[in-house]
């Protein structure tokens, strides 16, 4: 490829930053449309309640009204589909409740929308929605997952009675109980995976926007997929084709996966701006965002490791619950299961695996991906029970690992639970890490710290992460409802510089930078002449979108085979204009050249031709040089790694601080190094959140606690230290990229390694195990506990 | 936020009378940092909103003989960075440079936060555990009468802050443990030796606001050492419990917090 320092390799610096930087983005809030109109959605203030009236009266006269909605006006159109059908034990299909715009007749959960009212300005909107007379039957909340199990008449749903969506079950059972009759030693550990609230930067928006004369629609929203927005409220909610509704998705300040899901109050702008005749405009603010975004993880799981005398493992047995809130976000089904049982097997050849999760409805926000989805909850689970094991065993807890981890010659490997990795060298980012975290000085530092009245911890944690979820087939029968391929296409303009419109959104990856520079390498063309679009389905053939690391793998490759297809199609010209056999044109640093000869033309020369086909072979290839892919693919890339952090523990406090933290991965090939650390960074800042200072609580009557920031703690700089990260590179065998994906790595690894550290600091007491967020509170407490247990 | 009539005053005259004329419903703002929230949130629908911020005498930080009086409207930045309050009283400059960010630091003030008298507000610790005068435009009010409990205080409707005086003390310092989400005091402690005695005061901690430690007093009375702490229980009755910090968890924090004060105190 081509020796260019914007190729593929290269710590090339975010084009993107210049606009986002200089404050000249454009998000989806910074749109306004000519005579918009203002949504305000009032929001259930009960977490259960029969909304036994509504009286709109007051508000419809109140000043710059235009019109106010209820649940009665939305109940002939459908509920927000979900996207993924879970079937459980024998073959029963998961309750899949209707999923109303507004809610009809009863709230189910702390900000459930109930009526809306628009406005000439969003202000009066807010005016008028304190008009709204709500007579509210206020119903006992259902918040506890195992107490929402027990029925006992709170239900969020008349359709599951015992609030279960779904039992299901991955592994062989018989064969795992086996494994462990025959065990020599077993490991036991109840945990707790937090619930979260994403938090992205940028508060979700619509817009919706009505042409009369041509009955076209048009939604501006916050989107990290905007053609499933398209498919799902297109197709599913307001019955408009495809081609009568454009979605565009601009600049968005972050996502998560929570700007994955199609939301109610996208269906609701594009309806009530064709009622209306005028677009409607909604902006979440923050209040809005915690109570109406889905929220993440939230698992009460119990976990079983068993071993045999030489500390090979033989078995892992879960049992998990998961909250899916009161209604089913688009993917919330396949999180617990698909993302997060296949992934139980984690870097170890365990022989048997089994896992039972049952999903559960409450009284609280919906629940579906967040960074990392389902894998985070299962690295989490199999790693601190683990070490765990390390501690009950007394052996070094990496080389427990290292000797149970899959061996380089067993790949491509099949697991107990469904996957088959096909490339991995575990050893290689252990022996990383290790090199990178200084063991051998761990003693003198503890030392130290002591001295300083602080207790030193250290952990480890491996981790496997399944990446671009695939093949499309394989999902569907799996109960996916939409492919997961990619699409692009590579437009070469007539004077040789490229347009690459991608499927995959980019809101924060730098997909404009790293995509650019895939092109560059292949076409040997600076990036200053390609241009990457993205965000807007009238122009991008068709995309899948943004989430679950597949971008690159998936997206990267689409338009890697697009391109090639530029190549082929431009060999056929070159032929052409340079008499000579197709089959003789080389491509190579932007020329097309007849082997072994010096006569060759630019690529440049080629689009021209393409364009302006005078000298050109009209009878057997087509003028223009402008070629799409969509690639499916074979199967999930599997990025993997290892982390080391150390934490000192103020033991009067409770204060944990995070001393050191190391990274090995393997994330496959490198297109950006530069931007690949920084999604490292940013994951393990998003992992040290959610093990040290974030938890979204509930009280028991379904009160959202955390509403705020005044109470829901994101980490902040002062938590996070510098990190040393490192990489080692198995190439992805079954993309030509041979990549792997990077961005959730961090959110998965960074969790386990922070607790493991931080009861291995207090070993001294005798915690087992501690969970998460490990708050100066929660740590002190913890201490307090187990000082009463050894009295 | 609903709509309201601004009037920004240009004395304190000016704003005492458009207070009186606005009644009930109106309301002062200084730095905003409460109010503005408030308003946005809805949960406050004033009338009218007399600004303070534009009276200079509000503004002025003045050192006296063993005290330094600052003016009500004097912002935590001005606070933090004056030398006249780094001399005399260390400790309340410090306290003032760790409120909130950098942004609140330069808008909030010092009188706003004395009215507002938050239960987890740092400046009611250093006011009580000083003894300092809160002087208003009507009287002087003693930093023990000023904190009736949450967000209460002795202020009458129409009466304005002007200042507060703080008596040097022989040593003082404040150690502030935040609440992990808000950076307000999830237990604050100010220490100080006075020329009356030793004054401990505990922000954050209680279900009713500021209070003063009468266990601490006692112990560092005789021995104004973190030693002297080491024995005295706190206990937790009377304490706040919430998602942050339960009413145990804030009662050792008391203790632990007092003694790191009293070592910083030297
Ligand atoms: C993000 C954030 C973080 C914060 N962190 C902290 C923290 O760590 N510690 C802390 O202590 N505080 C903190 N605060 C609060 C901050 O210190 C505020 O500035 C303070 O509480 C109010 O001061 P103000 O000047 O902004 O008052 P305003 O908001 O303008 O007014 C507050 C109240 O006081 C009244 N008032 C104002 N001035 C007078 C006066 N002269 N006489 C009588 N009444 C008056 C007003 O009518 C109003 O009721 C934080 C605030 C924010 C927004």
């Amino acid at each position: 490829m081509a020796p260019l320092d914007t190729g593929i390799g290269a710590a090339v610096r975010r084009r993107e930053d210049a606009r986002f930087l200089t404050g000249r983005g454009t998000y989806t809030d910074d749109i306004n449309r000519p005579g918009q109109a203002h949504a305000y959605i009032l929001r259930s203030p009960h977490a259960h309640a029969t909304i036994k009236k509504v009286d709109i009266k007051k508000a419809k006269s109140s000043p710059g009204v235009i019109a106010v909605y209820t649940g009665e006006d939305f109940k002939p159109i459908n509920g927000v589909p979900c996207g993924w059908l879970v079937t459980g034990k024998n073959n029963k299909p998961m309750i899949e409740p209707k999923h109303p715009i507004i809610a009809e007749g009863k709230a189910r959960h702390v900000g459930d929308p109930v009526a809306v009212v628009i406005a000439e300005t969003k202000a009066e909107a807010r005016d008028a929605a304190e008009k709204i007379d709500i007579d509210y039957g206020a119903l006992p909340a259902v918040v506890d997952m195992k107490a929402a199990l027990k029925g006992g008449g709170k239900s969020v749903h008349d359709a599951a009675p015992d609030n279960l969506c779904f039992d299901w079950e991955l592994g062989d059972k018989a064969a795992t109980d086996a494994a462990f009759a025959k065990a020599a030693h077993v490991t036991t550990l109840d945990l707790v995976n937090n619930r979260l609230v994403p938090n992205a930067l940028e508060p979700r928006a619509a817009i919706g926007d009505y042409d009369k004369a041509t009955g076209e629609h048009t939604l501006y929203t916050t989107s990290q997929n905007p053609h499933v927005i398209r498919l799902l409220m297109g197709a599913f909610v307001l019955g408009i084709p495809e081609h009568k509704l454009r979605v565009v998705s601009p600049d968005v300040g972050g996502g998560f996966g929570s700007k994955i899901y199609h939301y109610a109050e996208e269906a609701l702008v594009t309806w009530a701006a064709k009622q209306l005749g005028r677009p409607v405009k909604w902006t979440a603010d923050r209040s809005e965002s915690f109570m109406s975004d889905a929220h993440g993880r939230d698992h009460v799981s119990h976990v079983e490791l068993a071993l045999d005398k030489d500390n090979k493992f033989l078995g892992f047995r879960f049992e998990t619950l998961a909250n899916m809130g009161a209604y089913l976000s688009t993917f919330a089904p396949c999180i617990p299961t698909y993302l997060h049982g296949t992934l139980l097997a984690g870097n170890y050849s365990t022989p048997a695996i089994h896992t039972n999760v049952k999903a559960v409805f409450t009284n609280t926000v919906p629940v579906d991906a967040y960074r990392g989805a389902g894998r985070p909850e299962a690295t989490f689970m199999i790693e601190r029970v683990i070490d765990k094991a390390a501690r009950e065993l007394k052996t070094d807890p990496a080389e427990l690992r290292r000797k149970n981890y899959i061996k380089p010659e067993q790949f491509p490997y099949q697991t107990p639970v469904a996957l088959m990795y096909d490339i991995g060298n575990y050893g290689a980012t252990l022996d990383q890490v290790l090199k990178l975290s200084d063991p051998g000085g761990y003693a003198q530092r503890k030392a130290a710290s002591k001295a300083k009245g602080k207790l030193r911890g250290r952990g480890i944690a491996s981790y496997i992460e399944a990446c671009g979820i695939a093949p499309s087939n394989v999902v569907g029968s799996l109960g996916a409802r939409a492919g997961l391929y990619e699409a692009a296409t590579v437009r070469v303009n007539p004077t040789g510089s490229v347009v690459v419109f991608t499927g995959s959104h980019s809101h924060g990856q730098g997909h404009e930078t790293t995509f650019a520079q895939v092109v560059s390498s292949m076409l040997g063309i600076p990036m200053e002449s390609i241009e990457i679009s993205h965000g807007d389905t009238n122009r991008v053939p068709f995309g899948m979108g943004t989430y679950g690391s597949r971008s690159i793998a998936v997206g990267g490759t689409a338009i890697h085979n697009a391109v090639n297809k530029i190549i082929a199609k431009g060999k056929k010209i070159a032929a052409h204009m340079l008499e000579a056999a197709e089959a003789d044109i080389e491509f190579k640093n932007g020329k097309f050249t007849v082997a072994g000869t010096d006569r060759s033309k630019a690529f440049g020369e080629i689009a021209l031709a393409a364009y302006v086909p005078h000298k050109y072979p009209l009878e057997t290839v087509e003028p223009g040089l402008d070629e799409t892919a969509f690639y499916d693919p074979k199967n999930f890339t599997f990025p993997a790694g290892s982390y080391v952090c150390e934490v000192e523990v103020d033991p009067d406090t409770g204060v944990v601080e995070i001393q050191s933290f190391a990274a090995a991965d393997d994330f496959g090939r490198i297109i950006n190094p530069m931007i690949v650390e920084g999604q490292v960074h940013g994951g393990l800042a998003q992992g040290i959140g959610q093990a040290l200072t974030e938890a979204c609580v509930y009280d028991k009557n379904g009160q959202l606690q955390t509403g705020s920031f005044m109470d829901y703690c994101m980490p902040r700089a002062q938590d996070v230290p510098n990190f040393k990260v490192a990489h080692s590179v198995t190439a992805c065998t079954h993309n030509p990229l041979g990549v792997k994906g990077c961005g959730e790595a961090g959110a998965i690894g960074a969790p386990p390694t922070v607790i493991n550290a931080i009861v291995d600091a207090l070993q001294e007491y005798g915690v087992e195990h501690i969970d998460m967020p490990a708050t100066p509170h929660r740590v002190w407490k913890a201490i307090q506990d187990a000082k009463a247990r050894k009295r | 936020m609903h709509n309201f009539e601004y009037h920004r005053a240009g004395s304190l005259a000016d704003a005492a009378s458009a207070l009186k004329k606005a009644g009930e419903d109106g309301k002062l703002m200084a730095g905003g940092q409460t109010l503005i929230p408030t308003l946005k949130l809805r949960l406050a629908q004033p009338s009218a909103v007399i600004d303070l911020s534009g009276i200079k005498e509000l503004a002025s930080i003045k050192a006296g003989a063993g005290e330094v009086t600052i003016g009500a409207g004097a912002t935590h930045a001005a606070v933090a960075a004056s030398k006249d309050v780094q001399g005399k009283i260390k400790a309340l400059a410090d306290l003032a440079a760790h409120i909130g960010d950098r942004q609140v630091r330069h808008r909030g003030t010092i009188g706003g936060s004395l009215a507002n008298n938050d239960p987890a507000a740092d400046y009611p610790a250093a006011v009580l555990a000083l003894g300092a005068t809160i002087v208003t435009n009507q009287r002087k009010i003693a930093a023990d009468e000023f904190f009736k409990g949450l967000f209460e205080t002795a202020l009458k409707p129409g009466e304005i802050i002007t200042a507060v005086s703080f008596p040097a003390p022989e040593k003082a310092a404040y150690m502030k443990f935040a609440n992990p989400a808000s950076r307000f005091a999830l237990v604050g402690v100010f220490v100080a030796k006075t020329k009356g005695g030793v004054r401990v005061a505990v922000t954050g901690a209680g279900e009713s606001g500021v209070f003063r430690s009468a266990a601490l007093e006692k112990a560092l009375s005789g021995n104004f050492s973190a030693k002297a702490i080491e024995g005295v229980a706190m206990p937790a009755k009377g304490l706040n419990s919430d998602i942050h910090a339960s009413a145990e968890y804030r009662a050792h924090l008391i203790g632990v917090m007092a003694k790191r004060a009293v070592a910083a105190a030297g």
